[in-house]
């Protein structure tokens, strides 16, 4: 956008050069911080993303080259963590949205009438909020522990096998990333559903279309951008996250992710070239997938 | 129902609908019936209870108590989706989502008649905007967003078309020519059109059979010529039209007339006429149909002579002028003249008598609103 500006300010009137000078003024302060903490780090990371080892055999220890083998290797190695992350990040964001949208629904369009009592449930459901996402992590770890009460019960109903944990499974990351996430499901989309005019569901109904034929070509399209922002806003931090597939968290080494292993070569086995490779991996698979995921909704004029 | 059009229009029937909201209610025990084919017209001021009339019948609203029918079925129960009944709402609600042919298309879809397309495209067609199917509703002017909801409704042939003031956000001139299309396409479908507005204009214009609506009733149902002509309430001798009323004990009454005294002067209308012939009544007249005279003219007991008062107010209308005048112990009279070069030239301040013939009196069934009742 910023370019347009210019592009469109350049041949114009004198005016317009003037309005131009104001818009490159205002967009100034976030250019430069843009440049500073995105464009330099973003090429940095690519570059040492093909560095390769200095020969001294020293651990992290690497020079400038242009090792392009760096992807390879990791693609190779890291592919089970390459298709967990995207695979639970699939997974968790459909669950939240199946479990954000009637709630947005309901705090949306039914409490609509009754201001108080809206404004309570969105409070709720920012509420979690207001403690440390790692605090309510650990606190889903003892909830989940193998004695803790609920693990107990589902031992005695048969949710869970004799012996089965249920912490460090797959199952627990997904729970743990959409509980952390769901908040970033259910706010765009009442925001959406908030302004959604109810007289278009009257229209609907009137015009013989059933309740469940209303909500399929009325209520969900028109809630469309709000499904798009909120399914990026879930999905794509959960396919970077590296906080509930750890072991420290609800994860065990079944169930790293692409943020895991970044975390691990890069802190601990100090492979920077490893990590900052896997980290533009990701990136690059982030762009393709949303960029296709925006293109298929059709809703580039909605959003 | 579903799945075929209906070839004529069907009659409605309300029978004893009564709305209640927390702390009012919408409608008080209404009875209604609309023959099949008629242009009817709810009219009413805001609050009246002729939405709510209008949504019930849609189905959009539960009524508290009563029942609807529908061409001799009864509809209280059935779901909105399943009524042989279109709206066109007053805030159009066209889909934003969907090009105009399909917002058109929406309902034959629904009911999975075949060729929607051809049949929006048709419908789009009589409403003179064929060529636009392929924009968004965004991109139409009111006017032409109000056809579309029209032609939305019109293709699929309800038995009864619901039209919730669609007039309402239009430009005067703009309304006009909708009024006469909206009309011409009514003769030409023949469906059963329910109009709820709150211009008297467009009600009287449009309509077969008015009914006036006040507080969750219907205060007077019938042709606007009827219903303009007299008046049988106060409310609508004041909502539809203007009018002077005039409110007296009954001083005199005939096989043939009955006259009030107010301030001095004897007012009298036909017995036939009047709602009332004894106590306290109020007597009315139309503004146009009242005279002023400069000098105090002699006039058989055909003719009602008030005054002598003064002139306090002229307005310029265009076609006519109008002037109030104020007769002492009687009050503020409002007369119509038509600017056709043959009434008096006064000024403000003249002294003037005010005459209309007896014929053109109505006597009320009711005294005004803050009047007290003498007798």
């Amino acid at each position: 956008m910023a370019f347009a500006a210019f592009g469109s300010s350049a041949p114009a009137a004198k005016g317009q050069t003037k309005s131009g000078r104001v818009v490159l003024a205002l967009l100034l302060p976030g250019l430069l911080y843009l440049a500073l903490f995105f464009f330099i780090p973003l090429v940095s990371l690519v570059m040492t993303s093909l560095q390769e080892p200095d020969g001294s055999g020293a651990i992290g220890k690497y020079q400038p080259a242009l090792n392009f083998g760096n992807y390879v290797d990791v693609v190779g190695k890291y592919l089970p963590q390459i298709g967990r992350s995207f695979g639970f990040a699939l997974v968790a964001t459909i669950i939240a949205l199946l479990i954000s949208y009637p709630l947005a629904y309901y705090i949306g369009v039914k409490l609509r009438g009754r201001p108080i009592l809206q404004r309570m449930t969105l409070t709720l459901v920012i509420a979690p909020f207001f403690i440390s996402f790692l605090l309510r992590t650990i606190a889903w770890k003892q909830m989940l522990a193998d004695r803790s009460p609920i693990i107990e019960w589902a031992h005695q109903v048969g949710l869970l096998a004799p012996d089965q944990s249920f912490i460090g499974s797959e199952a627990a990351v997904v729970f743990g990333l959409i509980y952390n996430f769901i908040p970033f499901m259910t706010l765009p989309l009442y925001t959406s559903l908030e302004r959604l005019d109810l007289r278009y569901l009257e229209a609907g109904s009137d015009l013989y279309a059933s309740p469940g034929r209303v909500f399929r070509k009325v209520t969900l399209p028109l809630s469309m951008p709000g499904i798009i922002s909120g399914t990026l806003l879930t999905f794509i931090p959960i396919a970077g996250d590296y906080v509930n597939a750890s072991r420290d968290f609800l994860g065990s080494s079944r169930t790293s992710m692409i943020g895991t292993m970044v975390d691990t070569d890069f802190l601990q086995t100090r492979n920077y070239p490893a990590a900052s490779a896997m980290s533009v991996v990701l990136m690059g698979l982030i762009l393709i997938l949303v960029t296709a995921y925006v293109r298929r909704s059709g809703t580039e004029d909605l959003l | 129902m579903a799945g075929e059009l209906s070839v004529a229009g069907a009659d409605l029937e309300l029978i004893d609908v009564r709305k209640d909201f927390p702390g009012f209610t919408a409608l008080d025990d209404m009875d209604l019936q609309i023959p099949a084919g008629q242009f009817f017209a709810l009219l009413g001021p805001s609050g009246c209870g002729k939405t709510t009339t209008l949504r019930i019948v849609a189905g959009l609203e539960t009524p508290t108590a009563g029942r609807v029918l529908i061409g001799g079925k009864d509809i209280t129960d059935t779901k909105p989706h399943d009524r042989p009944v279109n709206t066109v709402f007053q805030s159009y609600a066209l889909f934003p989502h969907m090009t105009i042919l399909e917002n058109v298309a929406f309902g034959l879809r629904q009911r999975k008649i075949e060729d929607p397309v051809t049949k929006a495209q048709a419908a789009l067609d009589l409403v003179e905007l064929g060529h636009i199917g392929a924009r968004r509703p965004q991109q139409l002017s009111g006017g032409q967003q109000q056809r579309v909801a029209l032609a939305r409704a019109l293709v699929n042939r309800p038995a009864l078309l619901l039209l919730d003031e669609p007039l309402g956000a239009l430009d005067l001139k703009l309304r006009r020519q909708m009024q006469i299309e909206l009309k011409a396409i009514q003769m030409e479908v023949g469906l059963t059109f329910l109009h709820v507005t709150h211009d008297q204009e467009e009600a009287m214009d449009m309509a077969d059979t008015v009914a006036v609506m006040n507080k969750g009733r219907i205060e007077q149902m019938g042709a606007p010529e009827a219903l303009y002509d007299r008046p049988k309430t106060a409310f609508v001798a004041r909502f539809l039209g203007q009018s002077d009323l005039f409110i007296g004990k009954v001083v005199e009454s005939n096989a043939n007339s009955v006259s009030i005294e107010v301030g001095g002067s004897k007012i009298t209308v036909d017995k036939k006429r009047a709602e009332k012939h004894e106590g306290t009544i109020a007597i009315g007249v139309r503004p146009e149909k009242a005279t002023f005279h400069e000098d105090k003219p002699t006039l058989g007991a055909d003719h009602v002579l008030i005054g002598p008062g003064e002139i306090i107010d002229i307005r310029f209308t265009g076609v006519s002028n109008q002037y109030l005048i104020e007769i002492p112990n009687i009050g503020d009279v409002t007369v119509f003249a038509q600017n056709v070069g043959k009434s008096p030239v006064v000024e403000l301040g003249a002294k003037v008598w005010v005459s209309w013939k007896v014929q053109h009196s109505f006597g009320l069934r009711d005294l005004p609103d803050g009047t007290e009742d003498q007798g």
